[in-house]
């Protein structure tokens, strides 16, 4: 059966799927949407890494995105500059360096197209390994820091007043979100990799009076749009990462209807 | 239980220094179990920044910060809540701790706030969140409360209850207190030992003591410490509006 390329694509995505439903709602939560999309770009650097040491891609993207985010909370800390502006400098700067070194290895075939919007119907055994184990193991340590990971959420300093040591469990988060767009790069590609955690998370956001309730539709709402995206690539022959992506978004149009009729009801 | 009078916190001459501006300093305190401490003090005085001082928030002070218990509830000034974030009264009862139902449910009743254990946390006023989030702290069953102005936007009468309920709590938790509040004349019956603050301790001692102390009666005004008492005196010193001293030229 995982000799078809359909069933192995399903698979993975599935496998994204229950990961980034629960991240994407602390992205939401937490207004980090843009610091995914830092982590995103800096991932070509990895990459690009991978390429040239012939580490594997994963576990490259991995440790770059990393280091890219501890620079960030280390920047934050230094200088008077808004998040924002750091989270650019760092987007930008590192995308660009990626791009140059591409240059720089003018001798190795590079499918750039593939790194910016992936190919999830080109995955083998091994990538669906890297996604259901890897993504097992950041659900499994995102269970273990949820209560003061959430804590801090709501309110940093009633969360740290009350010992739930809330800068830790910040760093933690930062290091899962890296480890989702590393294990996830091959499928959606850098550009969308970010649409797949915040879309389902917005559209349960919808439709949710409480943080479990949305973290169940967000993990629901990507579901859906990894099955629906991946028979229309079929059915249709469109491009199956941006396929996922606009199914979503459907998705979350549809919901906005639901918030409507929630407000009247409320007025 | 251990014994009345235990030291929970105690702060030694701490200050905190943020873009070279000294928010408060020199702040000595000690908070024991089953008493009641109240900070007062005009806007900027430092009073907030005392009570985080003492909670741990602030990483580089000056002076020292010992603390014998972890088993702290807060209560800030304000929280905002975010509107990406769905969250209801009986969530956010449960922020920091794991509760039982009942204790949940006990904690809202207390407050006089159980028919809002179901509603979304951003639908609240001003007086009803305040209330919620005193329930949380009691919830807790904490052995030092932190309560910054926990009055705000509570209406007179409930403010009067409020305070009763900041009493009943200490004697029945035996939990130490530490009280931010602007208004001495009405926490001052329960309160145990107040500290005036003006960016350092202006004054401190029992009510009475503070009410009397010239210092006291010169930040606030003689009209309102007249309510207290009738003392005349004369300073060597002036606060001005910025909170800097300037020595009175006679």
């Amino acid at each position: 059966m995982l000799d078809d390329f359909f069933v192995r694509a399903l698979l993975v995505g599935i496998g994204m799927a229950l990961v980034t439903g629960p991240l994407g709602c602390f992205v939401v939560w937490r207004r980090l949407s843009f610091f995914g999309d830092t982590l995103a770009h800096s991932a070509l650097l990895g990459v690009t890494l991978s390429y040239t040491t012939e580490i594997n891609m994963a576990i490259s993207v991995f440790v770059i995105s990393s280091i890219v985010a501890l620079i960030l909370l280390k920047l934050q800390k230094k200088t008077n500059l808004p998040a924002d502006a750091l989270l650019g400098l760092l987007a930008h700067s590192s995308l660009a360096i990626g791009l140059v070194v591409i240059g720089l290895l003018a001798t190795i075939r590079f499918d750039l197209m593939g790194l910016l919007f992936g190919d999830i119907l080109a995955v083998n055994v091994n990538d669906i390994a890297v996604v259901w184990i890897g993504g097992a193991i950041i659900l499994i340590v995102l269970k273990i820091i949820w209560k003061p990971l959430f804590a801090s959420t709501v309110n940093y300093e009633l969360a740290e007043a009350e010992g739930m040591n809330p800068e830790k469990y910040n760093a933690i988060f930062t290091i899962l979100l890296a480890a989702i767009i590393a294990i996830s790069i091959k499928m959606v590609g850098l550009l969308l990799i970010t649409g797949m955690l915040i879309i389902p998370a917005a559209m349960a956001r919808n439709l949710s009076d409480n943080p479990n309730q949305m973290v169940i539709f967000s993990i629901i709402g990507g579901l859906l749009s990894v099955i629906i995206g991946l028979f229309a690539s079929l059915e249709i022959n469109t491009p199956s990462g941006p396929s996922i992506i606009t199914s979503g978004l459907i998705l979350f149009i549809l919901s906005l209807t639901k918030i409507k009729k929630k407000s009247q009801l409320n007025n | 239980m251990t014994q009345k009078n235990q030291t929970l916190v105690k702060l030694e001459n701490a200050g905190v220094l943020i873009n070279e501006k000294w928010l408060v300093r020199g702040v000595s305190l000690e908070i024991k179990k089953g008493k009641i401490i109240t900070l007062i003090g005009p806007n900027g005085s430092g009073k907030s920044t005392t009570a985080k001082i003492t909670l741990g928030l602030y990483k580089d002070i000056e002076g020292r910060v010992e603390k014998f218990t972890n088993k702290i509830a807060y209560v800030p000034q304000k929280i905002n809540i975010d509107w990406t974030l769905p969250i209801r009264v009986n969530d956010f009862m449960n922020l920091t701790s794991n509760l039982k139902k009942e204790e949940v449910e006990a904690a809202l009743e207390i407050t006089g706030t159980p028919h809002l254990k179901n509603k979304d946390l951003k639908s609240l006023s001003g007086g009803e969140f305040q209330r919620v989030l005193m329930a949380r702290a009691i919830a807790k069953k904490p052995e030092l409360l932190v309560l910054d102005e926990p009055v705000q936007g509570v209406d007179f009468n409930g403010e009067i209850a409020l305070y009763e309920l900041i009493k009943k709590i200490s004697d029945t938790l035996n939990c130490g207190i530490l009280l931010i509040s602007h208004n001495l004349h009405v926490v001052m019956s329960k309160t145990d030992h107040v500290v005036c603050l003006n960016g350092h301790v202006c004054c401190s001692g029992t009510p009475i003591d503070v009410a009397n102390n010239e210092k006291y009666q010169e930040l606030f005004g003689k009209d309102i410490s007249k309510i207290l008492s009738v003392y005349e005196h004369s300073h060597d010193h002036i606060h001005k509006i910025d909170g800097t001293i300037e020595k009175k030229e006679n």
